[in-house]
Order: C-alpha cells, then structure tokens, then sequence
C-alpha cells in the first residue's frame, strides 16, 4: 500500500524512493529462502551499505548520510515491511556506531567513523549478560588495566550479529559495583580471546544470527576507550533512547506489511458469495490494525522529531517502543486470523510475521522496563 | 578515455504499453517512463572501464522533456555528466534520423567509445549502433556479452544463439551491449544528491545544424501504417500421448530452440 509520507525535504523523498528499491529487488526475493535456511545476508547488507544505508543519521563529514531520525526512521521502517533480520541489522549496526560518534573524541571520530559509515563493516553491541538483561547495570564482564591495553575477561549473551560483524560495542566493568563502574571499549572483531559460542535456535529471525560471546583475557588497546573510564553505563542508556526508536519503527514496518497482506486477502477471499472484507466482523478488525498502525507510525515520529530538534526525547521514545510492538504483537496476530488456517502455514508471510513480531516486545528493552521508564518519569513530575 | 553512452526512456516493459492513436508513437503519457533497461548494463559497463582506465563518462539522450529523469537517474549511478537533444520536431523520427541526430551530438563530444543497449525494450530494432558506427565511420561492435579494453584496442564476446564470436576493432568505436554483461549497480545516496548538480547540456537540432525537415515525421524513411493490439493469447498445442508423446514434445521444445 502506498504510505502517505510526510518528508522534510526533496533527497529524503529520493532516499524513500531508493530504499523502496532496494526493498523491492535485493530483499523481497531472498528472504524466505535465506529465513528457511538460517543464512544471514551478508552481501545483501553490503548492497545496502554501498547504497549509503548503513550510515544515515551520522555526520557526513565522516561518511555518514547526514539525514534526521525522522528520515532514517521512515528507510528501517521499508525495509522491515520486506525483511525484519535486515531492518533489524541496520537498526543494530546503526546504534553501534553511536558511542563514538556521540561521546568518542575527535581523533577516536576520524580514526574509526568513515570506515564504520561507509557500509562495508558490519557492527554489534555487547551489553546483555546471561544473567543480567534488564539489570544492565550489575553486569560482570571484567576488563582490568595492564600498560597500554585492557584485558576483558567475562561472557555476553543476545548478541546480534556474533560471529558476523566486524566490531564489538562491549560494555564491561572496569571499576567497582554498579554503574560508575561500566566503560565502554571500541574492539576489533578479530582481536584473540573473543569467541562467539554456538548460535541460539531463535523463534524468528533467523537469518539473523544470535549468540553469546565469550571473552577470555581479550587485549583491546587503551584508545579504544570510548567516553570516560566510568562513563559506559551512560553511554549504554542514551545509546538506548535511539536504539529504542529503531525498534518502533521496525515494528510499525513489520505491522504495515501484515496489515497490507491481509488486506490484499481478503479482498480476493470470497466466502458466502462475498468477499470477506466486505463482512463488517473482518472490515472493522482491518479498520482498527490501519489505525493501529498509523498511530504507532506517529508516535514513533514524533519522538524521533524531539530528537532532531535537540529536545528530551527519552520518555517518548519509550512509549513508541512500548506502544509500537505491542501493536505489532497484536496487529500480525490478527493478520494470521485474517487468513485462517492459511494463516498459519509458511505458504503465506503472515505466521513469519507473527514470530518475528514477538522479539521486538523483549529487545532494546522489555516493553516491562519501558512501562519502567515511563512510570518512573510520571513519578518524578509534580 | 572518453566514453559516451546512449540512454534512451522508454514505457517500463513491466506494464501494459501502447501506441498513440493518433499519430501511432509510443504512448509516453499513460506509461511510467524509465531507463530502458538494457541501457543500464551499458552504463555499468562504462562506469567499469573509466574505474579501471580513467576518463570521463557522459550520458547522452535523445528524448521528449520528461526524459530529463531519466538522465538524472542514469547520472545517479555515476556518470560525470549529460548531454539532452530536445527538440518539439523530433517527434516521430525513425531510426534512421534518430542516428542522424545522435551521431551529430557525439560528433561534438568525439569519444573514443560509445556504449549502448543492444536494444530498446520499446522498439527492439537494434539498428541503432550499426547506423551510428556508419555515420561515425567508427568500428561496430554489437551484441556484447563481455568487452576487453587494452589500450587503443577493444575486444567483444559477440553473443550468438549458440554461442559467441570474438571480435576486436580499435577506437573509435560503438559497442552495443547485452543484459549478460554484467551486473548494473544501484545509484546511492549520495549519487542520487550528486546527480542533481551534475551538468546536463540540452542541444536544439539548431544546434546541431540539422533542420527539422530532415527529422520528425516529415523527414521519417518508414511509416507505421496501421497498428492493432495484441489479439488475445490462443489456447496451446495439445499433445496427446499415443505413444510418441515423448518424441513430440522433445520436437516441439526444438522447434521453439528450448533445448
């Protein structure tokens, strides 16, 4: 279905029409081959990458696309109609260029930003613990001081693209409890003692490899040290806030697209003599998933545009995460019922869908820590 | 080297076109016009050589206002810049005018090569890089599958329908080039930002020194006379196995060069 974009200017419209392209050509043809097989699409992100898609919201001086949240929010949201596990790399690979974009120095800037821009490499973040998920704060993965470097020793969990990226985003403990005690370290994929583990059997996503990492005794040069020793937990939560908003715009392109097939079903689907869109049960259920959509798509912009302009945006973004893949959850579902037991079976995209809407309601934070987040935030107002 | 290529818009092969029933041109207005696209594999193709040796690619389109889309779209990929014939008495010119036109344009630019599609998707003459390698005295080099450049000399895989012919010329020379070539890059970006300030020359057959009643229809040497829509698919050859089924499909199937 054609989208009633509102763009702010004429290069976002030609990013749009490009994406749309890519879309079309690179992912819409693979995906279900490469989802069967559990292959992650390496080249294709590379295409996306050489295109400029892999750098959007950084600075061109470095590479970057130079483009606002609200526009590259609007490219995720194409590409997660077509592929979620390439929405979702991009969502990744893009965050995982904002610590040093955002609090790296200037020299740290120059040194790595146009290489991680300019869509060959491929980036991931390390944060989660296998016992500490929510809770970042208490993780436990050590990395102690000896001469120029840090020795990182301790293990990772839920980490997006293990095994295939170029850099890691790790977060580990290098001073005392709690989260004074997090720095941030810029590391090489290739650096001896890193050891991603075997891939977890996921529900969705599948092309999109998923896996712990281990670190045993791994040496990552002092000037890889992004921000302040102490600094990371901080730089791990406003990484988050923009993080959060790649996710709500994942799902508000995951949902349009189940919307969009069962839409296009069910105006072919007779049933007593009528299509099935015209039986006012199933017309009014497609009604409420286009407002539903809708209103997750304005939401997530809207706090994408506080962003841009400079302004508080974390609670927002909160809630269009929150909001955003809850109504993706409910949206597929519903696009699975709308086709009955065709549904259900891989001959249609929709139970894809459905699988692939429920990761979205756990990462970059449970839907349960953005409630978190926004309660807290309704406590703290007078 | 400088290279040239031809680009030419066309109504996307991918919907239902139709000619106009008024003068029986290509209906431009009711399709969605794009870059025909075994164009692209030429540009790709020139993008390749000037990586590989240096030099400077310019497009060049022969083709009605809105074609200037195409051009930007063509830039977008890479090229250094265009040149545009645009010209209200250019309607209805048949191939052998359009060479006219297009070979006084390259005469300006005098490349060492020009690159084109082996075919439009819209009229699939394929006269046109024979026409031009004539008007140029330049050599013909049509139908490439794959194309070698080693200094002053050019060497083609000549596609056949059972296999291919090498064929080698020096510059300056017109290459016409299959689907099999390569494989077209998509613009990026920063391309599609950079094609905006690209230079787009437009030429008037004024210009060129040509007058308009050597082009258009006036000046056409072939005429669509009439022209009716595709009739309707007919029902297929039904085989029936007596027997010698298997010996008449595996006919049939050589009769349509399937195997």
């Amino acid at each position: 279905m054609n989208i009633e974009r509102f763009l702010p200017t004429e290069e976002a419209v030609a990013l749009l029409e490009l994406t749309q392209e890519l879309a079309e050509h690179e992912l819409a043809p693979k995906v279900d081959d490469f989802e069967a097989r559990g292959e992650f699409p390496r080249e294709g992100i590379r295409t996306l990458g050489r295109a400029g898609l892999l750098g959007l919201p950084y600075p061109e001086e470095f590479g970057g696309g130079g483009q606002p949240y609200e526009v590259y929010l609007q490219v995720l949201e194409v590409l997660a109609g077509r592929w979620l596990a390439v929405a979702e790399a991009v969502s990744v690979h893009t965050l995982s260029c904002y610590p040093v974009a955002a609090h790296g120095s200037d020299s740290q800037r120059k040194r790595f930003l146009p290489d991680m821009l300019g869509g060959e490499l491929l980036g991931a973040y390390c944060l989660s613990e296998p016992q500490g998920g929510s809770d970042a704060a208490s993780l436990t993965t050590r990395a102690v001081r000896d001469g120029d470097d840090f020795v990182v020793t301790g293990t990772k969990a839920w980490i997006t693209h293990a095994g295939v990226a170029d850099f890691y985003n790790v977060f580990c403990r290098t001073g005392g409890p709690g989260p004074e005690g997090i720095s941030c370290l810029l590391t090489e994929a290739d650096t001896a003692g890193i050891t991603p583990q075997a891939r977890e059997k996921t529900m969705g996503l599948r092309s999109s490899p998923v896996a712990q990492i281990a670190f045993d005794s791994a040496r990552v040069s002092a000037d890889r040290l992004i921000g302040d020793e102490g600094g990371g937990f901080r730089i791990a939560m406003s990484a988050l806030d923009s993080g959060r908003l790649g996710i709500a715009a994942c799902a508000v392109g995951l949902a349009q697209a189940a919307l969009d097939y069962a839409v296009a079903y069910s105006r072919e689907r007779d049933q007593f003599g009528q299509r099935i869109i015209d039986f006012q049960g199933l017309g009014f259920m497609l009604a409420d998933m286009a407002t539903q959509v809708s209103a997750a798509r304005a939401l997530t912009l809207h706090a994408a545009r506080l962003r841009d302009a400079g302004r508080r945006y974390s609670v927002e973004s909160a809630k269009a995460k929150l909001f955003a893949t809850d109504m993706a959850m409910k949206v597929t579902t519903d696009a699975v019922q709308v086709l009955g037991g065709y549904g259900y079976v891989a001959d249609h995209p929709v139970e894809r869908y459905m699988r692939e809407a429920k990761v979205l309601q756990i990462v970059e934070g449970t839907n349960q820590i953005q409630r978190l987040v926004i309660s807290r935030a309704l406590a703290r107002q007078h | 080297m400088k290279i040239v290529v031809l680009v030419k818009q066309v109504p996307d092969s991918g919907a239902e076109r139709n000619l106009r029933s008024d003068d029986s041109t290509v209906d431009r207005d009711s399709a969605n016009n794009v870059i025909n696209e075994m164009d692209e594999y030429a540009i790709e193709e020139a993008l390749k050589l000037r990586e590989a040796h240096g030099g400077e690619v310019t497009i060049l389109t022969m083709g009605p206002e809105r074609a200037a889309e195409s051009i930007r779209k063509a830039l977008s990929m890479g090229p250094d810049k265009a040149v545009h014939v645009l010209d209200d008495a250019l309607h209805g010119s048949c191939a052998l005018a359009t060479s006219k036109v297009l070979a006084a344009a390259l005469k300006t630019l005098e490349p060492d090569l020009v690159i084109a599609g082996a075919e439009s998707t819209d009229a699939r003459g394929q006269v046109l890089p024979h026409m031009l390698a004539e008007r140029l005295g330049a050599a013909a080099l049509t139908g490439a599958r794959k194309l070698t450049v080693d200094g002053a000399t050019l060497t083609i895989e000549r596609q056949t329908e059972e296999g291919y012919e090498v064929v080698t010329a020096s510059t300056p020379a017109v290459v016409s080039v299959w689907d099999t070539i390569n494989e077209p890059r998509y613009p990026s970006f920063k391309g599609i930002m950079e094609a905006k300030k690209k230079p787009v020359q437009t030429l008037s057959l004024g210009d060129l020194g040509i007058d308009a009643g050597e082009v258009g229809f006036g000046g056409a040497s072939t005429a669509v006379v009439e022209h009716a829509r595709r009739p309707p698919r007919q029902g297929g050859t039904r085989v029936n196995d007596d027997g010698e089924g298997g010996v008449k499909l595996v006919e049939f199937l050589v009769s349509e060069k399937f195997v």
